[in-house]
Parts: structure tokens; sequence; C-alpha cells
């Protein structure tokens, strides 16, 4: 699959080697890194509601954007933030809000809004412990909700899933060029492992031009053009359907270009785990130790988890025995793995929940367990 | 040193997690990969406070370090809690002004500096954690001393830069124990 990198337009020369990166490398915690890279994207409008652990993206944007001309809002709640958001992106700005799985479940609601106004946005979500007000520890426990059901409605989000700091900074990058190009929301999903950890980051210099036109956007026009309307009210169900059919014609056009996934040591493996953001990161330690005792195991790891790297899947379950997906919840992203592996081989599924982090030894010995029985 | 895990605990307050960011950034500077975990949430408040540091050549897997190759502890709980965990043939450095326990594994090596004390002795206040770090850099060199000065000037923050020096003097102190 291609390299993050290679979505991003401004970033790479002709030959495919990224140009304009800064020359330091600095160490940032995650959080700070998405709003940074978000700064660099051309957000200049955030509006958020503290919640642990993402508050450092709220607190990172308060400090920098007055600096920058750009606008910094606390809201009253979760839910004004949102709306905040619909207002912003429908006069064709890039906006942008973040919160943490309570805080989302409360923005579902504006985030149907935006996607039935065809509107494009950034929302980040660092997850932690649920249902409920559950933990603030890390958590993958809001997979069904980002790819499912971000709120009422036949409509999808395009989900990025990210394992390390620096792509923090490159998704934010593909995020906010893929939700303009598709006139849809964008979500980085990502858990408080990742937006408390520090590494170092490079961020690399947009150019200028990477912004598209957007003569949807309701501006402001001196009657020199006919007005724009942002709207997702259709009382006539004729109109309606026709409005969510052209929505999944886009869809199937995202889904046959946008899935991005890293296949690691998948070519020989007997048994392949799947798993995405900071659990790939523990999985991948514990594939690597399979490999030095023998054990021909590798991973895919989806970095789009809608569009879901279905294909990848597919094509790994010719050649793999069995499957195990391994996430920080009680099995969610598992269901996925399992309809494109479609019944050709066992899928199994390890998970801890809670704002318990997997250790590689667990998942280890899960491993072994599998092939164990498959011997 | 391919990889090399680090487990810093004590109480919020003490610096643990600067101390932390010290040992990232002097990885950095070493040309290194580096990841900085702190534990975060209520528990900091006056509670325990603790940070995984990794630094390798390879790009880092798990940055949560559950079996440290070297242990800072600077309270009791911390060492009570993590001491069992240390690798063998690890090493763990330990305030002794505020851990009067000694250790009976004799697979890791136990290194008790008064750090503490150390530091109100030498006019040295609340640099104790920065005391442990120059011992560990001595008794398991994980940078360059270049690269620790180098770190220090980056962690310590530009309002604060009159602290470079005690800093400084804090990490020779620690090396010297």
């Amino acid at each position: 699959m291609r390299h993050v990198r290679d979505h991003v337009p401004g970033l790479c020369n002709s030959s495919g080697k990224v140009v304009n990166i800064l020359a330091e490398r600095v160490l940032m915690k995650g959080n700070e890194a998405l709003a940074e890279a978000a700064i660099k994207s051309g957000c200049r409008h955030f509006f958020g509601y503290p919640i642990t652990p993402q508050t450092e993206v709220a607190a990172y944007m308060a400090k920098r954007m007055p600096k920058i001309g750009g606008t910094y809002l606390q809201a009253e709640s979760e839910i004004a933030a949102i709306n905040m958001v619909l207002g912003a992106a429908s006069a064709g700005v890039r906006a942008m809000t973040s919160s943490s799985s309570p805080g989302i479940s409360l923005k579902t609601e504006g985030i149907s809004y935006i996607a039935g106004s065809d509107l494009p946005c950034l929302i980040i979500n660092v997850q932690r412990g649920g249902p409920g007000l559950g933990g603030i520890q890390p958590s993958q426990a809001d997979y069904w909700q980002a790819t499912r059901a971000t709120g009422h409605g036949d409509f999808h989000i395009l989900v990025f899933a990210p394992s390390t700091i620096q792509e923090m900074v490159d998704l934010v990058y593909t995020a906010y060029d893929k939700a303009d190009e598709y006139r849809m929301p964008a979500m980085i999903l990502a858990d408080g492992m990742l937006g408390q950890m520090m590494e170092p980051v490079e961020f690399p210099e947009r150019e200028a031009d990477h912004l598209i036109e957007k003569p949807w956007a309701t501006t402001g026009h001196q009657n020199k053009r006919p007005h724009n309307i942002v709207n997702s009210l259709y009382l006539d169900p004729n109109e309606l359907e026709q409005k969510v059919r052209e929505r999944f014609q886009r869809y199937e056009i995202i889904k046959e270009k946008e899935p991005m996934a890293e296949e690691y040591l998948v070519e020989d493996a007997q048994i392949v785990l799947v798993s995405f953001g900071a659990t790939s990161r523990i999985v991948k330690s514990a594939v690597n130790t399979a490999r030095s005792m023998g054990i021909k195991a590798g991973m895919i790891r989806p970095i789009t988890l809608w569009p879901f790297p279905e294909k990848v899947i597919q094509k790994a379950a010719e050649t793999a025995s069995s499957f195990l997906s391994v996430e920080m919840n009680m099995g969610q992203m598992v269901d996925d793995v399992r309809l494109a592996v479609n019944g050709k081989k066992p899928v199994y599924f390890f998970g801890r929940t809670g704002g318990i982090i997997p250790s590689p030894a667990e998942v280890l010995a899960q491993i072994q367990k599998i092939m164990g029985g498959a011997k | 040193m391919a990889l090399t895990n680090f487990l810093l605990a004590g109480f919020g307050g003490q610096g643990i997690l600067f101390s932390g960011k010290v040992i990232a950034y002097s990885g950095l500077m070493d040309g290194k990969e580096v990841s900085w975990l702190p534990s975060y949430g209520p528990e900091m408040r006056g509670g325990t406070a603790n940070c995984s540091v990794c630094i390798s050549d390879e790009p880092i897997g798990s940055p949560l370090v559950l079996t440290p190759d070297i242990l800072m502890a600077m309270n009791l709980q911390s060492y009570d809690k993590f001491i069992h965990s240390v690798a063998p043939g690890g090493m763990a450095i330990i305030d002794s002004t505020l851990i009067d326990k000694k250790t009976d594994r004799t697979d890791i090596t136990a290194v008790y500096v008064p750090a503490t004390a150390l530091a109100s002795d030498h006019d040295l206040q609340g640099l104790a954690n920065i005391i442990l770090i120059g011992t560990m850099l001595k008794h398991a060199p994980f940078a360059d001393f270049e690269a620790v000065e180098k770190a220090i000037q980056k962690c310590v923050p530009p309002r604060k830069s009159h602290l470079i020096e005690a800093n400084l003097r804090a990490i020779k102190l620690g090396m010297e124990y």
C-alpha cells in the first residue's frame, strides 16, 4: 500500500522524496502535534471543550491561534462546539473540533448535520474507556461509533487511525485534503496513549496552493453569483433519497481509491494479526518475538478505518491460515476483518478494555495458542 | 545499545516527567528513536507519577515500559511497586533519602543515592531528580554528556533559563556520586 505521505500534495517532489521538512525533529505530545499539524494545514478556526485525555489539543490552539490571526473558541458544550464547526465549514474555511469519547457522543448530532450538508471538517477523537463517563485511560472502544454511527442517518465519515506521533501529523494533512476533496467530515481516531505520549516529530511545510476552491461556500457574494445554500433538510423523500444516493456514489469512489494499510511480514505469514492505532505497536513487538521463535506471524494495520482496507485482508486470506484481531475493546474491528475474510479462514479476537493496554507478552501467548492448535 | 527501557517513578511534583523528558531528548540528540509516555490523570495530583521512556536504534514498538532496564525510584510506594519488575541484569537508581530499603535482588545492580539530601546540601532544592539522572548517566551511559547537556537546554523552558546552570550542576553532582 501507499505511504501516508504519498497522499499529501505539496510534500513530495516528483520522485516521491519528501521535501521542505523542517531540519529539526522535536519532541512533542501527540495532542500538541495534532494541533500544530492542523494549523500547518491551514486550520484557523478551532472550537472545543476540555476533556481528558485530549485537553492539550485545545490548550495548544488557545496559545497559538490568537498569534496567527486564527479563532480559538472554548464553547459552552461539545454540542455548541460541533455546531460552530458546521457554521465555519459552511463558509468554506478549514474548521476543527476535538474531544474524547463521551464528548464525541455529544457531537454526533452535529456530525450527522455536517455530513448531511456535504461539508468538510476535521474531528479529533482521543479515545478513553467507556461506556458512559467510563475512565480516562487509553481505549479503542469507539471503533463502531466512528465507522458505523457517528450520528443518525445514512452516511459515512473518513476515519484515519495513526499509530505514531509522526503519523498523527501526516494524517491530519491527509484528512483535511480528503475532507475537502470529497466534501465530508474526516476524523482522526487516536487514543489516550497517542495523545499523551511524546515522540520526535517533524512538520513538513505545505505549499500555499494545496487548498482547493470551494465554490459552494456561503461566503457572501454581493449578488455576483446565485446564492449558495447549506442545508440538510429535504422534506420531499424523492429529493432526500436522491441526495443520499449521490453521497453513496461518492462513497463507492472513496472505497475504491482511498483505503490505506500497512502490511508487515504478511507475505509468508501463517497467522496475520490485524490491529490499528497504538495497539498495532504492541502487536508488532509480539510479531517480532513470534518470528524470532520461528512462528510465521505478520500484521496488517488498517490506517483508514473507513474506508476499511478490505482488499488487503482478502489478499492475505488467500495465503494465511488464520487471522487474529487485537484491539483495546471487546471486539469491534474484528467484524470488518470477518466481513473481508468472508469465512475463508478462521478469525480470532483478543482484546483488553476499560483503559488496559495489552502487553506484547499477552499477544504472543494468543499467537502461540492459535498456532499450537493449528499444528 | 539496541533498546533501553526506562521507568521513572515517584510523587507528582518531584520532576519525574521532566526527568523522563531529559532522557528522551538526550536520546534524540544522539540521533536515536525515542518515546516518552507519562501516567496521566487524577493520580498525578499529589499522588504517584510515573513515566516510561524508550531509547532505541529502531522504531519503537510498545512505548509502555513494563520490565524496565533502568528503574529510577523516588518514593517508597514506587520502589515497592516496581523493584520486582526490573529486567534481570538491569539497574535501579534509588533516592536513599526517601527510600530506606535495600533490595535483596542479586540479579540487578542497585545504586543508592541520597539525592534529596545532596540537593539541599548543595543549594539544588528540587533537583534531586536531575542528580539521579547524573548517577544513571555514570552507571548506565544512555547518551553522551554533550547530548544530555543539550537536552537540559531543550527541556528547561525559556522563562526558567536561569535554572539551566543549576540543572547541569546537578547532573555533574550525580555523576560524581
